[in-house]
């Protein structure tokens, strides 16, 4: 009996130690399972020393946070935020007089698809536009100072602005369309049982000042009423043309995962946007809601449909602008048209029916492949030696297959449920290989626990051997639907306004020009701020007066902000070096109100704040 | 006694030669960087520059090192009002005015020892612009000295009166401070030396003259 006790005394021992070695002795916790990588190769290709800087930049979309965020490529590590279609009391975005004109009163967006300008069909480096799937806008961004400059919107006639933002070869055009059908002029009233004659999408080119960047109405045509999903335009041979993808080929409503998944085709949507330009010339369109409007009816040789595989998702044009891959998310295979194929079957009038007037090409004539790349592939990027990297939402994957030979060489896991993804300039004519980064749209705790509301994952892939190999993870504020991954040297970012450059009528430069002025009940203030005051630092008003305050920062060392939150009244304006800021409200509100600096500038940091003095 | 008056005298109104004119043309020449380059840099350093803040000081003006994320003139006078002290403006400083017109005249002053050719016009010169290049070393040492000492007394950090280094290495708070003489001085510090080479150079003629 005895012994009995000690040899299961021993074993319990025993299996104590075994448990303690299995769990490890210190190191980091392991997360739940999934994709993991060789630790020592990718410690160093993803390591950059304090001081060192990344490679790359990549800008993700914050989804329906409405921002941008950047991030540095291959550290991963996040470096800041755009606000975009969102307010962000972090920069003062939203609070001061332009900013908060240009959000045109909305408090969200949808920042869906990221698209950096081009110049013959490689990233520029000037601007960054992205879309508005919620309000139908489209933002550019200045990526000479990160900051949104234009916000043009809502677009007339599109609803759910998804299928956007995609730039054409040289930025002559943004593209833009409707994800979600309705009656068109917006405002007109239909019954939803007459959705598939009376309810319309469109599809859109937003022309783009090439000096400027500025934004204004380009071309639309108008569509039959399928959900418009991604787009892409075309480079090189088919660089006249703008693709988009559709499902709901069905005209379906109601429970669309079910109604609009019967048919085991949908559409690509090919507009040639030179016959588009042609047609609006020649006088040639409708004017709906404001815009001139091409209805395929009335005008031929503007708008093809190509037939792709069950509800195409992604639709992308490979670097020699020779093939456009479609995606059927709802399928296993990714279809290759071939664009000197398309141009052809044109000619020859190559079709099998037609949707509203709009010609339905040969499926079979105008594909070069149909590659079994997995399961729900969504979207394709390219690397600099051939290859093709689809993302696989159902099969959580990356396939790697070569352009040509249509082979898949490789695959390789993602945490979890990749939607997008983004090679080094990987939609570009001249893609960098090098780094991918997989937008996962599921994280499953691949992080300390944060609770039930959880980041999205993105994971730095390897592509530069022939193994892809998976090396980092990082998280995102929801969601990165899109990026783009840009080298680092591409973008030349001032980092103070100069002052030479400010040409606000109210900037002041000497604390001696701070000023009050009265007009009526229009109280104008000239302010300086400075470390560590702001001058005037007394502002006295009546209830009811309109007060304006321009606040110029006069500071030209590198990030010396300051920001102007003013207590209670809802206001929080931050002045970047060199800039001038225009805060305006109506003091509405009797009372004494003190004003701070809100952003963190000196040792007097705390000292720097004023009065606003609001008489009853 | 006499002498030495004799001596010198003749000494005074000896001619100098070829050599020596060369030499007081090129010590003029030398004046004019002056015009282009600082004649006295400061450089201020700290962890948060570690390229450190650069002021340059010309004859006739005050620079700041300058570059897209950074004026250092502007950060270095936002950092001094915290101990009170006066901007760096260059109003302030009544030597942009003159010594440019000093050096200027100095210059002219070369051209006429070279074509009038007389030691005493020489020796003018010398004594002249050696006691120009001491007055200007010493009012810079004074500005400096009243920049740490006229401190305003509502000052937010209050620091005992100081004078920043002229020469050399200082810490001044978290700044290690570093102030050496520029191109510009270097230029003016060797002119007195060709003046004294050139009379050297022209000593034989006296000689001569004196013992034919």
């Amino acid at each position: 009996m005895k012994k009995h006790l000690a040899i299961l005394g021993s074993a319990i021992v025993l299996t104590a130690v075994i448990a303690a070695l299995m769990t490890g002795c210190g190191g980091p916790e392991k997360g739940r399972t999934g994709a993991r990588s060789d630790v020592q190769e990718a410690a160093l290709k993803t390591y950059v020393q304090p001081g060192d800087l990344d490679e790359y930049y990549i800008f993700k979309s914050g989804g329906h946070s409405g921002q941008v965020y950047v991030y540095g490529v291959p550290s991963m590590r996040h470096i800041s935020t755009i606000p975009v279609f969102t307010p962000y009391p972090a920069t003062g975005y939203g609070f001061d007089k332009e900013s908060k004109e240009m959000l045109g009163g909305f408090t969200w967006g949808d920042a869906h698809h990221p698209s950096i300008s081009e110049t013959n069909g490689d990233y520029d480096g000037r601007w960054l536009f992205i879309s508005d799937n919620a309000n139908n806008r489209m933002a550019r961004i200045d990526l000479r100072d990160f900051k949104t400059k234009q916000i043009f919107g809502p677009i007339p006639n599109v609803s759910g602005n998804h299928c956007s933002a995609f730039v054409t070869e040289n930025t002559e055009y943004v593209l833009a369309g409707s994800r979600f059908s309705i009656p068109l002029p917006k405002g007109s009233f239909e019954k939803i049982e007459d959705y598939a004659t009376k309810f319309k999408g469109v599809v859109a080119g937003i022309a783009v000042d090439p000096k400027t960047g500025h934004m204004s109405l380009g071309w639309q045509v108008l569509m039959p009423p399928f959900n418009y999903d991604l787009g892409d335009a075309g480079k090189g041979p088919s660089a006249e043309w703008g693709f988009w993808t559709c499902y709901n080929a069905e005209r379906a409503t109601g429970k669309l995962e079910v109604t609009a998944s019967q048919k085991d085709r949908d559409y690509v949507a090919a507009v040639n946007w030179k016959n588009a330009e042609k047609a609006i010339r020649d006088g040639k369109f409708k004017m709906i809601g404001g815009v001139k409007v091409i209805d395929p009816k009335d005008v031929e040789g503007v708008v093809y449909l190509l037939p792709a595989g069950k509800s195409p998702h992604g639709v992308d044009v490979s670097p020699d602008g020779k093939y456009i891959i479609a995606s059927g998310k709802l399928a296993s295979i990714t279809t290759v048209f071939n664009i000197e194929k398309i141009l052809t079957a044109i000619q020859k009038k190559d079709f099998t029916g037609n949707e509203d007037g709009i010609p339905v090409l040969n499926y079979d004539n105008i594909k070069d492949a149909e590659v079994n790349v997995g399961l729900g592939p969504l979207h394709t990027q390219f690397d600099d030696k051939g290859f093709a990297y689809t993302s696989l939402f159902v099969e959580s994957a990356v396939a790697k297959w070569k352009l040509g030979t249509w082979e898949v060489v490789d695959k390789i896991p993602v945490s979890y449920n990749i939607g997008h993804l983004t090679a080094a300039e990987g939609d570009t004519k001249n893609p960098d290989g090098k780094y991918l980064v997989a937008l996962n749209k599921l994280s499953h705790g691949r992080h300390l626990s944060v609770g039930p509301s959880q980041p999205e994952a993105s994971q730095l892939i390897d592509i530069s051997g022939e193994k892809m190999s998976l090396l980092y993870d990082a998280f995102t504020e929801p969601e990165p639907h899109y990026a783009q991954m840009i080298k680092a040297d591409k973008l030349k970012p001032i980092e103070v306004y100069p002052k030479e450059e400010n040409k606000h009528p109210k900037a002041i430069w000497d604390i001696k020009d701070s000023k009050i002025v009265r007009n009526g009940r229009h109280v104008e203030v000239s302010m300086v701020a400075v470390r560590s005051s702001f001058e005037p630092w007394k502002i006295e008003v009546k209830k009811g007066d309109k007060v304006t305050i321009y606040m110029t920062n006069i500071e030209q060392t590198t990030d010396e902000l300051h920001g102007f939150g003013l207590n209670e009244y809802n206001i929080n304006v931050v002045a970047d070096p060199g800039e001038t800021k225009v805060i305006e409200f109506t003091a509405d509100k009797a009372g004494v109100f003190p004003f701070y600096c809100t952003n963190f500038c000196s040792a007097l940091h705390q000292e720097m704040q004023g009065y606003l003095l609001v008489k009853p | 006694m006499q002498r030495i008056i004799q001596k010198a005298n003749s000494f005074f109104e000896t001619p100098i030669d070829l050599r020596s004119r060369a030499l007081v043309l090129v010590a003029a020449l030398m004046l004019i960087p002056t015009y282009f380059f600082p004649l006295w840099d400061m450089t201020l350093y700290s962890n948060q520059f570690p390229e450190g803040l650069v002021l340059n000081i010309y004859s006739y003006k005050l620079e700041g090192g300058k570059s897209p994320y950074r004026d250092d003139l502007k950060e270095i006078n936002a950092l001094n009002h915290y101990i009170g002290m006066r901007p760096l403006v260059e109003d302030d400083f009544t030597e942009f005015d003159w010594i440019p017109f000093v050096i200027g005249g100095v210059i002219l002053l070369a051209f006429r020892v070279v074509v009038l050719g007389k030691m005493s016009k020489l020796v003018d010169l010398f004594v002249l612009f050696t006691y120009f290049g001491l007055f200007s070393l010493w009012s810079f040492y004074h500005k400096l000295y009243l920049y740490g000492h006229d401190l305003d007394p509502t000052a937010a950090v209050k620091v005992p009166p100081f004078t920043p280094p002229m020469f050399g290495h200082q810490t001044m708070a978290n700044f290690e401070v570093y102030s050496y003489p520029a191109l510009g001085s270097y230029c003016m510090a060797v002119v007195p030396l060709f003046f004294l080479v050139a009379m050297w150079l022209s000593r034989k003629a006296w000689f001569k003259e004196r013992h034919p």
